[in-house]
Parts: structure tokens; sequence; C-alpha cells
């Protein structure tokens, strides 16, 4: 299993290809905020609970044409995001996600991949592109500085099968996690601002779509994420007995994939309980995200445990 | 749970009289008991949950690194046993930690059970009636039709049974009216889930109770067998007894680790032979991965490494050959070990015991008079060892590493260290009274662990139905529909009233949207011509009107 350089290389071009072009989604995606035309006034029902689905198929007149571009644009990325990937693996010989630079750039992969299907399906979510594509090129710049490493062989627990079915669900799960974050922390923004009524109706929020929209995708993506996120842990714990001699021993990871499961399984309980519904469950999830983010950065690049195949060393 | 639960039927009213103490008592316990059981505790009590797992993670925790537990009391001499006696070592087996999750199950157990008897009965029971205000459902619509009553009723049922809904009709003081019903498996998906949950905790206790594991550095050609006086570490649950231990013995006949070019570790295999004590045994190849398993039993190679072997001359010619001890991994990327050997009884009395200590590297490079490693593979080993003669203090009661000599030993002065060098295999240094010391070589050693969980499998299994459970809970709808009709106010066919009520899964109103579309259509062929007077013919009568089964 040697290395191909110019493979390796060319993998290591496209990354930094991926970020302009993503870069450039977002200045389109900001351009759709500061010029695109103001949706139709959108009605804040007086009474709570009512649904005020202003963005429903109400206004199709929306699809302006700096959102079409960045839309265009992010699939252009995302493509591009999937070379640095393919070719990576292709240089190795190997799945690419066997170390952490892989993995996170997966997952950022994954996240706008959800985007692009929300945005095609639910044509309300295009408008949140900005908020969107400007975390995952911070994300990715993050990514190519900090966990940077060169392309190389996997180490011999790695050499399972059950690095396809462990890495890839839970590549998946926070892939689609992280677009949940993102509709919670906005739905949390939409709600104040609707909850004042028009007096901040200038400002780029109301160019979002409506909380009720932003709270229903953001469930919506969690809990398509949930049972992949279980499924990862479970996986994960059928190959921790054979790879490392028992099933659960809380390592550090394993602890805190288990705190973000039960964080997140108390976002879905909160989102149908009275009392919690709306913002508590939002900032939930909000949490759950954090959780998620501090697994992959504390947990491999601080605690030392049995998950320490980040490469950073 | 994950829906809201239905109002609970509200508290018989109180007795007229003075409610006795035994009721008091019983009231008291039952509120609390709602209180516990209620969705809110339950979800505080997964927050709990997962914060009282944090400490868990970032303190040191005796289960996964005794050794890391041991600095952190160096470190911090006034914190650590104040953390200590707050179970902060062992967050996983605290008492604090149980209380948390072992409410958490209450609560959990006390929300599911009822739900499903409830469950149970509604698999049987007939769909609600409908409610009194159709137009106040979240999904509901009109429809007009020159069509009478009970024939638009009969569109409905046709269609809804074609959805694979339960339909029973009924006549009320208000007119007909239809129930039904679909989504039985999204709830029985749900109380599968929680009672999963229920099932992977005893799995998990019952293997903590019954399980046990041991771990020991083999050396090749070297064996073990599989009691508690042989391991190197065991652990065991309290209800394991010694005598209880299957019996079986494995021996190490080669150990094979395999390199990339960048010396990534790309596999380890160990050839053994296992079987029962007296047995020849079978030959098997274990490796990274790739366990032995037996009848709930499981052995492993976690890791390997060498152990140098030296042959100790003494002055007067005794010589003592092979004697070598395992010397630990320090460094994992270029095996670079630490250890110690010691030679207790070379016959000459308690104060002229033998002890080397030091490093050893595969592949030497001595650079400035020190001794690295440069590859984990043994290409030139090479130690870095010191000497000491005196007094080791291994029969004082107190429990010492194997692999590292006494400190306080040498602080006390009981052990001194006599001569230090750097040898390659083939050299010998010799000591102040002419004792010397030869490398002759290294051998393989690998370090086995031997598992035995019988809970894993129950686990294993709730972990299964417990995806399945959330599946079905969180990908599955639950709908009623309702339907009335009434004469229409002109006079002259009817308007039917259709609601719906959707638990899970997404968007409802598309879908409601598409059934009044089709009941729009349906009624319509239904009718001798749209705009035909009502008393006209009705439309046929299904043959039996289905009802429900
Ligand atoms: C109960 C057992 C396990 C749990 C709960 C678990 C959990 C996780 C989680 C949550 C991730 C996502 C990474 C992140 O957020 O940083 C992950 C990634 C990963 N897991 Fe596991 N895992 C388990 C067992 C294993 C085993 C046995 C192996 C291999 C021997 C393994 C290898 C990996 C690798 C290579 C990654 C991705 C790379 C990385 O983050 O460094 N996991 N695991």
């Amino acid at each position: 299993m040697t290395v191909d350089p110019s493979l390796a290389e060319l993998s290591d071009t496209l990354f930094s290809i991926a970020v302009a072009v993503y870069s450039v989604a977002v200045v389109a995606f900001s351009a759709q905020l500061a010029f695109g035309r103001r949706p139709a006034r959108q009605l804040v029902a007086a009474g709570a609970g009512a649904r005020t689905d202003a963005d429903a198929p109400a206004a199709p007149s929306r699809t302006d044409r700096w959102g079409l571009a960045g839309l265009a644009v992010t699939v252009l990325g995302a493509a591009v995001h999937a070379g640095v990937l393919v070719t990576r693996g292709m240089a190795a010989d190997r799945l690419p996600w066997g170390n952490m630079y892989e993995f996170a750039t997966a997952v950022v992969l994954v996240g706008v991949v959800v985007y692009l299907v929300l945005a095609v399906r639910v044509p309300a979510v295009r408008d949140i592109g900005a908020f969107v594509l400007a975390p995952v090129v911070v994300s990715l710049v993050a990514i190519g500085l900090f966990l940077y490493t060169e392309t190389g062989p996997l180490v011999a627990a790695l050499r399972s099968s059950w690095l396809a079915v462990h890495v890839t669900s839970a590549i998946l799960g926070f892939g689609i996690f992280f677009v949940s974050g993102i509709a919670s922390v906005l739905y949390l923004l939409r709600s104040r601002q609707e909850a004042r009524g028009a007096a901040a109706d200038g400002s780029f929020l109301a160019r979002l779509p409506g909380a009720v929209t932003l709270d229903r995708v953001a469930h919506r993506t969690a809990v398509f994420g949930f049972p992949i996120w279980t499924f990862a842990i479970i996986a994960g714990a059928i190959w921790a007995e054979s790879a490392w001699g028992r099933f659960w021993g809380w390592d550090p990871k394993e602890t805190w994939s288990f705190i973000a499961w039960v964080v997140y399984a108390g976002y879905l309980h909160a989102r149908t309980t009275a009392g919690w519904r709306g913002r508590p469950a939002a900032w939930v999830n909000v949490v759950g995200l954090a959780v998620m983010v501090f697994n992959l950065l504390y947990v491999n690049m601080v605690s030392t445990g049995l998950h320490s195949y980040g490469g950073l060393d | 749970m994950s829906t809201v639960a239905p109002p609970r039927p509200a508290a018989a009213p109180p007795p007229p009289a003075r409610p006795s103490l035994g009721s008091r008592v019983l009231g008291l316990w039952l509120r609390w008991w709602r209180r516990l059981t209620a969705m809110r505790t339950a979800i505080i009590l997964l927050f709990l949950l997962a914060l009282a797992a944090i400490p868990g993670s970032l303190l040191p925790q005796r289960s996964l690194n005794q050794n890391a537990v041991r600095q952190y009391f160096a470190d911090n001499p006034t914190l650590a046993p104040v953390l200590d006696r707050l179970y902060a070592f062992d967050v996983f087996g605290s008492p604090w930690f149980a209380a948390v999750y072992l409410l958490l199950f209450v609560s959990l157990i006390g929300c599911v059970v009822p739900r499903l008897g409830e469950h149970l009965r509604a698999l049987r029971a007939a769909p609600p009636p409908a409610p009194r205000r159709l137009l106040r459902l979240p999904d509901s619509a009109e429809l007009a039709t020159p069509l009478p009553g009970p024939a638009a009723l009969d569109v409905v049922e046709e269609e809804l049974r074609v959805r694979r809904f339960r339909v029973v009709r009924r006549e009320t003081g208000a007119g007909p009216e239809l129930s039904a019903e679909k989504g039985f498996w999204k709830e029985t998906g749900n109380l599968l889930f929680h009672l999963s949950l229920v099932a992977l905790l005893l799995g998990l206790a019952g293997g903590k109770l019954w399980g046990y594991e041991g771990s020991i550095l083999v050396t090749e050609g070297q064996g073990f067998c599989n009691s508690f006086q042989q391991y190197d570490t065991y652990s065991a649950g309290p209800l394991v007894e010694g005598a209880d231990l299957t019996p079986l013995c494995v021996d190490l006949v080669d150990f094979r680790a395999e390199y990339e070019e960048n010396l990534t570790a790309a596999s380890y295999t160990a050839d053994i032979r296992y079987g029962a004590p007296d047995e020849e045994g079978e030959p098997a190849t274990i490796g990274v991965n790739d366990p032995l398993r037996l009848d709930g039993d499981r052995v492993y190679v976690t890791g390997h490494g060498y152990s140098p072997r030296f042959t100790v001359t003494l002055p007067d010619g005794t010589a003592f050959t092979d004697v070598s001890a395992p010397f630990l991994p320090a460094d994992q990327a270029t095996l670079g070990s630490e250890g110690a050997l010691k030679l207790p009884d070379l016959g000459a009395g308690v104060e002229d015991q033998l002890a080397i200590a030091g490093f050893l590297a595969p592949t030497g490079l001595t650079q400035g008079g020190v001794l690295t490693s440069i590859d984990p593979r043994p290409l030139n080993p090479q130690v870095a060892i010191l000497a000491y003669e005196g007094y080791l203090g291994l029969d004082s009661g107190l429990p010492q590493s194997v692999y590292s000599i006494d400190q306080t030993q040498i602080e006390r002065g009981r052990l001194t260290e006599v001569a230090r060098d750097t040898l390659s295999v083939g050299e010998a240094m010799t000591l102040p009274d002419g004792t010397s010391i030869t490398f002759t070589g290294v051998d393989q050693f690998a370090a086995l662990q031997f598992s035995h969980d019988p809970g894993q499998v129950w686990v294993l299994a709730a972990a299964i139905a417990l995806l399945a459970g959330l599946l079905a809970l969180l990908l599955l709808r639950r709908e009623r529909v309702f339907a009335r009709v009434g004469p229409a106010p002109g006079g002259g066919g009817s308007v039917l009233t259709v609601g719906s009520l959707t638990r899970g899964g997404g968007e409802s109103a598309t879908s409601f949207a598409e059934l009044t579309g089709r009941l729009r259509t349906a009624l319509d062929e239904r009718s001798p011509t749209p705009s035909a007077p009502p008393s006209g013919g009705a439309a046929p009568e299904p043959e039996d009107p289905p009802r429900d089964r």
C-alpha cells in the first residue's frame, strides 16, 4: 500500500479550490440577502400556535437570481469537495476517512449535500444558504489549517470493514446534525425577531424563512440524523468488541458520543413536550451540535483514549 | 416518549369522607409517581445523565487508566482525595451516576407500561368517536355533494380502506359520522424502543455481574491458563467465583508484526494453541480485529513488545542463562520500551540481589550518549541499562510493579546502582564485583486478554431492537381521519366535513390535500350528474358495508 503522491497533491489542491468556490457561494447568498426582493409581507399571527406558513408555496416569486447563482456555485463546490475525498482515497488506496482531517472534511461535505437536498425539496430553505455556507467555509479553513494530515496508510486497528460501516454512519449523522443545528440557531434568531413584530422588519432576518419552517427543518433533519447516529454508536460498539476487547468501556470518545446521543434524544423529546417546545428545544439542539464538535476536537486533540487515530501527533 | 401523551383520565373525585391515612399516603405517592413519570422529568433526567457523564471523560478513570489516576493524585494531592470521595475517578460505577440512570429508567418504565396496556387495548378497540368540531382539527375541509349523507360517507370509507385505515361508522345526534385510524406501528415502535432501553440496561448489568476480564503478557513459546492467579491484571464481577472460570489454556506459538514502509503497523498476528488444561490444544491464529471466539469467551491480542534476554554469570562461574522480562512500549511508533528485570535468587542472600532496569530499543541509535529507537522492528536491538545490587524489597509485603524498580528501596539506600552501559546483542558488561551481564537477544511478547461477558449477546439484541423501534417510531406516522355529513344548508345534497389529526412524520397538509382531492373526484363520479337534484337515486350501497373487523 504505497501512496500516490501526485493524487495526494491533487486532493490538497482540490481542497483549496473547494474553499474558494464555497466562498463565492457565500458572496452570492449574501448578495441575495442584501439585494434580494423582500419576501411578501409575512403575517405574524397574533395568536401563538397558529400556523404562520408565510413561506409555504405562497411566495414563489422569491427565486431571485442571486439565490439561484449561490445554489449553482454550491453544487459546483460540493463536486470539487467530493473530489478531495475521492482523490485522497485513490491516493492511499483506502476509504478516505481514516483520520480527523478526512473525517471532518467528509462531515462538512455531508452538511453541504444535506443543505442542497433540503433546498430542492423545501424552496424556503434556499434563503438560509449564507448561514450554511459561511460555517462551511470557516470549518474547512480551520480543518485545513489545524487538522491537516498527510495522506498515509491506515494503522492496523482500522483495517476492518467496520471502518466503512461505523465511520461512514458517524459522518452522515454528524453532517445532518450540522445542518439541523444551524437551522435551530436561525430559528432562535428568527423567532425572537418575529416576536418583536414589525419593528425589526428591515433586518436580514426578515428575509429568512419563517420560524415555523426553520423549526420544522431543524426537527426533521434531527429526526433523520438520530437513527443514523444511533446506528453509528452501535456499529462502533460492535467494532470495539472485536478491536478493543469490550463493546463499551467509557473511553472518552464513547462517553461523548453517549452524551451527544442523550442530548439529541432530549431534543426529540423536548420538541413534543409542553413547556419545552419551541425555543428551549431549539437550544437543546444547539447544545447537541456543540457536543458533537467538542467530541471531534477536544476528544481527539486533548484527551488520550483508544480513539486517538486523529493522526495529529 | 416522543409524542404528546393524551391527557390522563382525571383522577376519581375524592371520597366525601375524610381520607384515611392510608389513602393519603397513597395519594401522596401517586402524586410523586405522576411527577416522576412525566415527560418533563424524563427530559431533565436525560440531561442530568449527560451532565453526570462529563466528569467521567474529563478526569482520569480507574477503569480506564490506573496510572493516570495515580498521576492525578501526585499532581493534586489536596484536591484528589476530595474528588475521590465523590467517586470522581469511578464515575460510571458511582452511586450518584447509578441513581440518575435508575431514576431515569423508573420514570421510563412508569411512562411506558401504562402506554403498553393502552396500546394493546387500542389495537383491539374501535377508533374513537369524531370530535364535535371537525373544522378545528389541524387539517380539515368541507365538501358539498349532491349525494345523500350515507352514500357520501360510503365514498369516504372506501377511500380510507384503500389506504389501509381501520374504519368505523356511528350514528350520532349530529348525523352519521365516521372515524378511521392507521399507524399502530408507530406506537409499537415507540414502545419497542423504550423497552429495548430497559433490556439493554439489564444486559449490561448481567455482563457486569457475571463477566470478567484478565490480561497477561506472554512471550513466544510460553502460555497461560485462565485463572486469576495467572493474570497480570484482572477485573471480575461480584458474582464471579474463581472456580467458575472456563478451564482454558493458551500457548503463544508465534507472533508476527508487519509494518508499512513508513513504519505504520499493518497487522499483528499471533499463532496460538488453545484447549482445556490437559489437552494437546487446537491451533488458531488471532490478530487485531480478529479475536478467538469460544462459547461465551474471547481471547484477544491487545498489543505486543519485546523482552530483552540476558545471561548473568556470577564471579564463581555460576551462569543464569536466558533470564528475561517484558519491557513495556513507551512509544508505540518505535516500540522504544522500558522495564526492569529482578533477580532476587542468585543464591547469595537477601542483600545480594540484582536488578537491571532501563530502556530497550528494537532498532537502536545512540547519539550523544543517549539511546533512542528508530524502528519498531528488531533490526538492531540495544539496551541502555542500569544494574543495581542490594535488597529489592520483594518480600516486604508491599505490592511492587514488575515493570520498574521500587524507587523507595533506592532512596533508602537498600539498593545501589553499581554500573550502567549500553549494550548491543552479544555484548556484556561487568559489575564491580565481577558479575557479568550479557545481552543475548530479544523475544517477542504479546499482550493477551481473556474476556467473558455473558450479557453481551443480550445487549446486542436489545440494541438491534432499539434501532428497529426507533426507525418505526420516527419514520412512521399515526393518522386519524374523521368525517361527518349533514344536510346542505340550501337543501339538496349534503355537506361532508372531513378532519384529520396526524402524529409524527413531517408534512400532513399535503397528504390531507391529496386525500380530499381524491374524495372530491370520487364524490363527483358517484353523483348521477354533478348538478342533479339530490332526491335522485342514491349511490349504490356497498353490498355489505364493511365494519371494523
Ligand atoms: C463503543 C464504541 C465506539 C463508539 C461509541 C464510537 C464513536 C465514534 C464517534 C462518535 C465518532 C465520530 C468522530 C468524532 O466525532 O470525532 C467516531 C469516529 C471514528 N471511530 Fe469510533 N466509536 C467506537 C468504536 C470504534 C472502534 C472500535 C474503532 C476502530 C478500531 C473506531 C474508529 C473510529 C474512527 C477511525 C473514526 C473516525 C476518525 C476520527 O475521528 O479520528 N471507533 N467513533
